[in-house]
């Protein structure tokens, strides 16, 4: 099958990316590993097999980039007094302070990951398992896990009085 | 109980509409890198004008491709992705000079670009045609047949009137000057209301300037001509098989 031009790619999966990088990465991280995830992906568009799942091929290359992101900002890090609170909208006043992907962001990474490419890209467990490693059974309870725990943090957030 | 679980799923998979002036921004700043860094085959954008929306295509070499709205932009990416390579993006930055000239032209204070061109697309017997074509002075025809005198094969009337329809650089290649033997304009890859505005902007602002400037490019074309009927003669051995294999696609 002859090849999109990728601005396609682009277009059509664009949003998606966003989103898992925002379910990975605060909001001023994500948009750098959005264009970083992309850029990546630009380079190596014309050596991608024809016909590869292109969704689960940028999933990977945003996997990636979002730990690169998450090692490079733990050596810039200075130990603080006190933890900032989890939820936070630091980052651009344009993106949304958003509960629910502030709460996917404080899952525990497997969870999180798995939250983010299966219910957030829709990818099957059996790629998530591709990209996670382990069997798609653990990257299925991993992903039920984290649905449950963020059901129990937004059910606490609601609780509470503003 | 599962239906809150269903709302959370559904809205972790949902795209949210502010989510597009981010992801412009986004795309913006990923077209300006990978420009910056040579990863790029290809870059466009389109542009209106009074011929309709053209998409503008370049190369790291210059422009390689301008498309009518009529030849589907979408169809015209796709082959170039195929014959130029994929890493295609859009940027509404990019090819800033092509722009100004291309308007300048429809505003009629400009008869002449002066453009790196990339000639990737065009082999064989239709670059000899496309060649040619500079040399019809702005604001003047030539027929079918004047332009396959030229190229040097004077039977090649037909491969002519293809090689012009499947220029791809219309405006900038005036393929648009070269009209039947009749003087009607003929077909055009535009359609034949966008050949008959450009004829129409030409003659006006031709004659609103005077023919002075005319007639000096019309010396330094001639003075080209011989070298160029040489290589006509070359590429065009065989000019059956060539016209044979033109898709029907008229100049």
């Amino acid at each position: 099958m002859p090849k999109a031009p990728f601005e396609r790619i682009v277009a059509q999966h664009g949003r998606t990316v966003l989103r898992v990088c925002r379910a990975l990465l605060d909001p001023t991280d994500a948009d750098d590993a959005w264009a970083e995830t992309f850029l990546a992906a630009l380079r190596a568009y014309p050596d991608l097999p024809a016909g590869a799942n292109v969704q689960a091929w940028l999933v990977t290359i945003a996997h990636r980039k979002a730990i690169d992101v998450i090692r490079a900002r733990g050596r810039r890090a200075v130990p603080v007094a006190e933890a900032p609170d989890a939820i936070s909208a630091i980052g651009n006043p344009s993106e949304p302070a958003d509960e629910l992907w502030a709460a996917v962001r404080a899952l525990p990474d497997r969870q999180r990951h798995a939250v983010a490419y299966h219910h957030v890209a829709g990818l099957p467990h059996r790629d998530v398992a591709q990209i996670l490693g382990g069997t798609p059974e653990a990257a299925r309870r991993a992903a039920a896990d984290g649905i449950r725990a963020l059901r129990r943090t937004l059910a606490q957030q609601e609780e509470i009085p503003t | 109980m599962n239906g809150p679980v269903h709302e959370l799923t559904a809205e972790l998979a949902s795209d949210r509409p502010e989510d597009g002036a981010i992801l412009r921004r986004l795309h913006q700043r990923l077209a300006t890198a990978a420009g910056l860094q040579g990863v790029l085959d290809v870059t466009y954008r389109t542009l209106d004008t009074p011929v309709g929306s053209l998409l503008l295509a370049g190369t790291p070499v210059g422009l390689v491709r301008i498309a009518f709205a009529e030849q589907g932009h979408d169809r015209v990416l796709d082959d170039l992705a195929q014959r130029v390579g994929p890493r295609i993006l859009a940027d509404a930055r990019a090819l800033d000079t092509v722009v100004r000239e291309l308007e300048e032209y429809f505003a009629g204070t400009r008869r002449r670009f002066d453009l790196p061109l990339d000639h990737r697309l065009i082999s064989g017997f239709r670059a000899v045609v496309l060649a040619q074509l500079p040399r019809i002075d702005y604001g003047h025809t030539a027929s079918y047949a004047q332009v396959a005198q030229a190229a040097g094969n004077p039977g090649a009337v037909r491969a002519v009137g293809s090689a012009c329809g499947a220029n791809p650089l219309p405006i900038v290649v005036p393929c648009h000057r070269v009209v039947r033997s009749d003087g009607s304009p003929g077909g055009y890859a535009g359609g034949p209301a966008a050949k008959k505005v450009l004829l129409a902007l030409e003659s006006a602002a031709g004659s609103a300037a005077g023919s002075a400037a005319g007639s000096a490019a019309g010396s330094a074309a001639g003075s080209a001509a011989g070298s160029a009927a040489g290589s006509a003669a070359e590429s065009a051995a065989n000019p059956a098989a060539e016209s044979a294999a033109e898709s029907v696609t008229g100049g």
